[in-house]
């Protein structure tokens, strides 16, 4: 399935959750149930959706003090003294959030970071940000390459950061990295202006070549 | 923190999509401007930077770590325009290829963290290095202070759109408060790092400091001979 087919279809998709009335308890279970019926159908391991699901881990926190701080009329639970819309914001809150999570790393799961970029290109974003796109994912493998050799080579030498006292070593790793990734960045300019680059990206269409 | 889906309701996200589209392409122009036909290889190298920043932790103590948000350091590193476009960037590979802030809370995030904390972040620091002495060693406070003010104004911003379109009824003030004071005490440890790298950078490029280019003073090349060293 084409790219920019599937992140349309998740941008429609999460517009539909984040508008149905958090009430309407049924059309979660649907939403849920949608999204393991396209993981299932795409093969994606659940283990390894929920694996990444710990990106979630700040808000959740967040979507549990809720209850607590809310208005609104109280209800006993298990003793404590829960706000009633705080709880169902709660609720809210989790279901939403979840189901775009897990429906963003099944887009994640089944598509490479060049398929997406192309797709972002058919869905006319701007050209100029979909080269910035294009040259962010090509690198970025590069760069926190480069940022772990540091951290092995700090390691090396037994640096371990445990407070705020050693933040001027990771400070200067940071701007390392930075002059680092500026220079490669001139290089590759260089590099492909020398082989006629004028700002533009000549097209050629990857998937013909791989086959 | 990135703003997950269902957070703000589906109007208020779509609007400051459409916001952060505008935002967006404002900044390509501007970028244009700063680099030419540069943009595209170095803008992308600076946001591979950006991304891989945010990965690096900063211990706090307690077992606790942060990590920068690098809006305010982008801003001062590369300027403005390729500051808002790198961090957008950012956003948008990490909402679609790492489920890191919803896809629908994509404007908002946006507007949050690559707007108002490089847009504000620059300002801040542009001021202040008027006022100040025009000597190199300013550059870095005045960054630090910059990236200080930059995240508490994004809390505020968020603060303001909830109020607009939050789905969960917390008194406001609660949430002004909380998201501030919390906000100030990140804005604190931003500002150290912002602060300490800006510095490192100075000592050794400083001629990559974007905000530092109206100080660095013309340097006269000197070549020494054995006549003039003698």
């Amino acid at each position: 399935m084409p790219a920019h087919l599937k992140v349309l279809a998740l941008v429609g998709f999460m517009l539909v959750v984040v508008a149905t009335p958090r009430e309407w308890f049924a059309a979660y279970a649907f939403f849920l149930a949608v999204l393991v019926t396209v993981g299932a159908v795409a093969r994606v391991r659940p283990g390894w959706v929920l694996k990444r699901m710990v990106v979630e881990t700040p808000f959740v926190v967040f979507a549990v003090l809720m209850p607590f701080i809310a208005q609104g009329p109280r209800v006993d639970v298990l003793g404590l003294s829960l706000s009633e819309s705080g709880l169902l914001s709660a609720w809210g809150l989790l279901a939403k959030g979840t189901l775009g999570v897990i429906a963003g790393l099944l887009l994640a799961a089944t598509t490479t970071p060049q398929e997406l970029v192309r797709g972002l290109e058919r869905l006319r974003m701007p050209e100029q940000l979909v080269q910035i796109m294009a040259f962010m994912v090509r690198y970025l493998e590069v760069v926190t390459d480069e940022m772990r050799r540091m951290a092995v080579a700090r390691a090396s030498r037994g640096f371990v950061a445990r407070n705020p006292l050693h933040w001027p070593v990771l400070a200067r790793s940071v701007g390392a990295l930075f002059i680092r990734s500026f220079e490669r960045g001139e290089r590759v300019h260089l590099a492909m202006v020398s082989r006629g680059y004028t700002g533009r990206m000549p097209r050629c269409d990857v998937s013909s070549l791989s086959r | 923190m990135h703003v997950p889906d269902g957070f703000l309701d589906a109007p208020t996200s779509i609007a400051t999509g459409a916001v952060a589209v505008v935002a967006v392409g404002v900044a390509l122009r501007g970028a244009r401007r700063e680099l030419d036909d540069k943009t595209a290889p170095l803008a992308g190298l600076v946001a591979a930077f950006v991304f891989a920043t945010q990965m690096i932790n900063f211990p706090v103590g307690a077992g606790t770590s942060g990590h920068l948000m690098g809006g305010a350091l982008a801003a001062v590193l590369v300027g403005p325009w390729t500051g808002v476009l790198c961090v957008s960037v950012v956003l948008i590979v990490q909402s679609l290829l790492f489920a890191d802030g919803g896809i629908t809370a994509l404007g908002t995030n946006i507007l949050l963290i690559a707007v108002t904390t490089v847009v504000v972040g620059w300002f801040v620091t542009r001021v202040l290095l008027k006022v100040l002495p025009k000597r190199v060693g300013m550059v870095a406070p005045a960054a630090a202070i910059g990236a200080f003010v930059s995240v508490p104004t994004a809390a505020l911003v968020f603060t303001g759109l909830y109020a607009v379109g939050g789905t969960a009824d917390i008194s406001l003030t609660t949430l002004a408060t909380a998201m501030l004071g919390w906000h100030t005490v990140i804005g604190l440890g931003e500002a150290a790092i912002t602060f300490l790298a800006v510095g490192a950078i100075l000592s050794v490029r400083p001629d990559l400091v974007y905000a530092a280019r109206g100080v660095i003073s013309e340097r006269e090349l000197v070549i020494k001979t054995k006549e003039s060293v003698a």
